[in-house]
């Protein structure tokens, strides 16, 4: 039954509510767009990944040294960073919704109601701690591997297995 | 040049960041966030019959093709634009980890810490393995890391994501102030 219905999807693209539903679940990231493209239209974000991936670096926002001194509030500069990028964020999506921007495919851009769960304190928590100790979050874990601290690489990994556990065991938490 | 090569500034960068929101909403719909990447390669590698991970993850192949930029972001900004000087390390903080006998500040990350001959060593497993799995965890458990909730979501005024945001600061200090310093000293 399942298997079907995956390959339904597959062969027609078309994706049933209940898909949505699952594809949407515990993500603030979801691709909200009904179109489909070729895979190089795909290149685009990665340009865009590679202009964030420079500025991670050269504002340092990857370095331990930087995250531990924001935690010890030894420095502005972190602090400088979010708090910018969040006004220019908040800016930008107000433009957005006041002036109806359309995206370049001419789709109506959509925001989605974030619902809250308590996985937003256990797991923003536990994901602080993950951050403070190994000085990275999920973004500059890619640009440090990059950056040739390949170790990080070990840390992916294990940021990846860590989702994965939770995907295991996430209908006996509380959520 | 020199200008590129030194450490940029926070007011240059936090703009930069902060307008990957509308960016990536126009150039296609798509909202920013990184951690869900995490849980598209779970998709795409090993579903093993989980009900979180059966979805059509190649309809969010973007993320993907971002974080490989990212990656590759990380490349050209080290071998093009690379700082030769040492990081600059807040006095106290320098005067701590003396004290844990990490002195190198050559690199953007600790070498003392986090390198492949320390990996095999407690205090290396717990940060860097440790470590990655709490923030894969707590990553997904929270739905959205700093770019997902502290960014798009604080961007879109959702008081869910004020509240992990809230967390993830709360964690990070009760760690880096109380906790870290006994891994330190292993």
């Amino acid at each position: 039954m399942q298997v079907n219905k995956t390959e339904n999807i597959l062969n027609d693209g078309i994706e049933t509510a209940e898909e949505f539903q699952v594809r949407a679940l515990d993500a603030m990231c979801i691709n909200e767009s009904q179109l489909t493209h070729k895979w190089y239209h795909n290149l685009k974000y990665m340009v865009v990944g590679i202009a964030f991936g420079i500025v991670f670096v050269k504002a340092e926002i990857i370095s331990w040294f930087r995250i531990q001194e924001m935690f010890r509030f030894q420095s502005f500069h972190m602090y400088g960073v979010i708090g910018s990028a969040v006004v220019v964020g908040v800016i930008s999506v107000l433009l957005i919704r006041k002036l109806k921007v359309r995206t370049i495919y001419g789709e109506q851009i959509e925001f989605h109601r974030k619902q809250f769960s308590v996985g937003q304190i256990y797991g923003g928590l536990l994901f602080g701690f993950g951050w403070a100790i190994t000085g990275a979050c999920p973004g500059p874990l890619f640009a440090l591997i990059g950056s040739g601290a390949t170790v990080i690489a070990v840390t992916l990994l294990s940021a990846i297995a860590g989702t994965w556990t939770y995907g295991y065991i996430r209908e006996k938490l509380p959520h | 040049m020199d200008i590129l090569k030194n450490p940029w500034p926070w007011y240059v960068a936090g703009p930069l960041i902060g307008l990957t929101v509308p960016v990536l909403l126009i150039i296609g719909n798509k909202a920013f966030g990184i951690s869900s990447s995490l849980r598209h390669i779970c998709a795409a590698c090993l579903p093993a019959n989980l009900p979180f991970f059966k979805y059509e993850w190649k309809k969010e192949i973007w993320n993907l093709f971002f974080v490989a930029g990212i990656l590759l972001g990380g490349f050209i900004a080290m071998s093009l634009l690379g700082n030769p000087n040492p990081v600059v390390v807040h006095p106290d903080l320098a005067t701590e980890l003396s004290g844990y006998g990490i002195t190198n500040f050559d690199s953007i990350v600790p070498a003392d810490v986090f390198s492949w001959s320390s990996l095999l060593t407690l205090r290396g497993f717990i940060m860097m393995v440790v470590g990655g799995f709490m923030i894969g965890f707590g990553t997904r458990y929270a739905g959205g890391c700093t770019s997902g909730h502290a960014i798009m979501g604080l961007s879109t005024l959702q008081w869910p994501s004020l509240v992990a945001t809230c967390c993830f600061m709360v964690g990070g200090i009760i760690m880096a102030n109380w906790i870290l310093p006994f891994i330190l000293a292993l």
